[in-house]
């Protein structure tokens, strides 16, 4: 009896230093961002002073500053543009391809798949230099295409909107669509894998049944692969949306202008400008950590799962 | 019809293929070729070289030290992140409650970028109006107020712990997984036989772990390794050398001193590095596996 009480007492204890423990790490995951947020609604004046978490009189003023002064609207669309953009690309090419490796015969199948599974595992650091020098150089070749046809353009068009319209493709549409390019590439391997062993998964009958009423292999991938591989996509749609928002390096090295850049990029650009406006700047990466926080919230799931997928291949 | 079908076939890897080949293989064998060369990234004419930027890496001391630096914040990730990491996961790999909440909250941290969580803790280490120094002051512990991340000496510690933070969720949920795959029976067949909880610990948890360490282990080191923009964030370009990583170094010779050829061979010379330790931790782990 005395030893049953002790062992009861044993495990209470032992119980109450874990959750300690445990409530502990989770405060201070916590806490930096509950700071970020309060600080975010402080003034100039009160950051360096105020120590209370959430101050009393929020300043919700200096969300609508950051938004417009801090030009973090526009970064925040832009955010919103590539995220959008590259997800849709990598999803309606990862899922070609990943069917076409799952259920289409051709010679290297094999092989190709076997180079984005390489792709995953070999790091590669300092591939960023050569991929600046691609995209300057595809720049320097538009740039000398774009000033040899605009004198003959000049002859049908008013010179004005020729010289307005290349502007706008070599400031805009190059810079955009070069990162995009890159975006997705580096979310393709790992979701082609993902969606091929889910492909190599699904029962081969419903796409059978669809042949034999006529279904062309795109229709099969459009309406029997996509529709089934919804959870698949899922995992792929929300775990490229944080690496997207996310990537800082190839925004720095690509998007050069502010018209153009994304969160992360104008986050530091703002630091170095305006070092000690921390209200501001606490509030533009309030606006960034958001969408992140609630998309995981909500999804937590499939994120946790496309994680442990991309562990299980390296 | 045969061969048409065949070419339809190949029109749905196209896509995938086309983007792989221009933005990962070309940059991946361009690196090769430009570390032979001297090159100004602007000027039209490249100067081959030969081996010689290889042989000025190896003599290139700040090049080295960045790779120290790199090796110090991997060091502290390895031991410090992973065995809060461990202790989390052990923890909540048990009935109790609210083991759901925790494991959302653990996992916060490494959803964020590392830009925003590099400029929280610049906002809290400040060493003027930050919050942890207020604290200190607050507490009585004036002496061990300290200007955090401008003093080189703690300022590559600070960004290694503050690399833990963001990063122990990942071991944390990838240690966790590893740990419920371990059947039930086989604890309490342990505690039916009399063995004390360090006892299965050490005799069924730890050896039935090992390959998921060394999955955790490589993660671990490869992403310590090439840690950067936090650094960016955290200390900008505030101390030069005392907190150099070898990413650092290869954006520093390429948009700072404009020698692309180097920058490139700087690359190599670092993925070898970084294929070397991982291939050796996978041999080591292999071999206590078979112990």
């Amino acid at each position: 009896m005395k030893d049953g009480l002790k062992y009861i007492f044993k495990k209470r204890a032992e119980l109450i230093v874990i959750y300690v423990f445990l409530g502990v790490v989770a405060l201070t995951c916590l806490f930096p961002l509950l700071w970020m947020f309060g600080s975010s609604l402080k003034t100039q004046a009160t950051v360096f002073s105020d120590p209370s978490l959430i101050p009393a009189r929020p300043e919700w003023r200096n969300y609508y500053l950051a938004w417009t002064k801090g030009e973090f609207g526009i970064y925040f669309l832009n955010s919103v543009f590539y995220t959008a953009i590259v997800v849709f690309g990598i999803i309606i090419v990862s899922s070609l391809a990943a069917y076409g490796f799952s259920r289409l015969k051709f010679p290297g199948n094999n092989f190709l798949f076997a180079m984005f599974l390489a792709a995953m595992m070999i790091p590669l650091p300092g591939s960023f230099v050569p991929l600046y020098v691609l995209v300057n150089n595809i720049r320097k070749v538009l740039l000398n295409t774009l000033s040899a046809v605009s004198p003959q353009l000049a002859h049908i068009m008013p010179a004005g909107f020729v010289q307005q319209s290349n502007g706008f493709i070599l400031n805009q549409v190059f810079p955009r669509s070069a990162y995009v390019f890159c975006m997705i590439n580096v979310g393709l391997s790992l979701s082609i894998y993902i969606l091929k062993t889910f492909f190599d998964k699904m029962p081969k009958e419903l796409e059978d049944a669809a042949r034999i009423d006529g279904c062309s292999k795109l229709g099969i991938w459009r309406h029997v692969a996509l529709p089934l591989a919804k959870p698949a996509i899922a995992v792929i749609t929300i775990f490229n949306s944080l690496n997207v928002w996310n990537e800082y390096i190839l925004a720095q090295l690509i998007l050069s202008s502010k018209e153009t850049m994304p969160l992360q990029r104008g986050l530091i650009v703002f630091q170095g400008m305006h070092v000690t406006d921390y209200p501001l700047l606490m509030a533009g990466m309030t606006m960034t950590a958001i969408p992140i926080i609630i998309i995981y919230l909500i999804f937590q799931k499939y994120i946790i799962k496309g994680i442990t997928a991309g562990a299980l291949v390296g | 019809m045969k061969i048409k079908s065949t070419l339809a076939n190949y029109l749905f890897v196209l896509p995938a293929v086309v983007i792989f080949g221009v933005f990962y293989i070309y940059p991946f064998l361009k690196v090769f070729q430009l570390s032979l060369m001297e090159w100004d990234g602007i000027l039209p004419t490249m100067q081959f070289v030969g081996m010689s930027n290889f042989k000025e890496i190896m003599q290139d001391k700040i090049w080295w030290n960045s790779m120290w630096q790199a090796g110090y914040i991997t060091l502290i990730a390895l031991t410090f992140q992973n065995c809060l990491a461990l202790l989390l996961a052990l923890a909540c790999d048990r009935e109790i409650k609210a083991g759901n909440f925790f494991r959302v909250i653990f996992f916060i941290p490494p959803i964020l970028s590392e830009v925003v969580v590099g400029l929280i803790w610049q906002w809290i280490l400040d060493g003027n109006y930050g919050i942890l120094n207020t604290t200190l002051h607050n507490l009585g512990l004036s002496a061990l107020v300290h200007n955090w991340l401008s003093d080189p000496k703690t300022a590559l510690t600070c960004i290694a712990v503050v690399h833990s933070w963001k990063g122990f969720g990942w071991g944390f949920i990838i240690l966790l997984a590893g740990l419920q795959t371990i059947p039930r029976q086989l604890y309490e067949a342990a505690k039916v036989d009399g063995a004390g909880s360090w006892h299965v610990f050490t005799k069924i948890t730890l050896p039935l772990m090992v390959p998921v360490f060394s999955m955790v282990i490589i993660l671990t080191i490869l992403g310590s390794m090439q840690v950067f923009v936090l650094i960016v964030s955290m200390v900008g370009q505030g101390l030069v050398h005392h907190t150099d990583v070898p990413v650092l170094r290869i954006l520093a010779s390429m948009t700072g001193s404009s020698r692309f050829g180097y920058a490139c061979a700087q690359g190599i010379i670092f993925g070898l590095v970084l294929i070397i330790v991982s291939f050796t931790q996978k041999k080591l782990s292999e071999r206590i596996r078979q112990v």
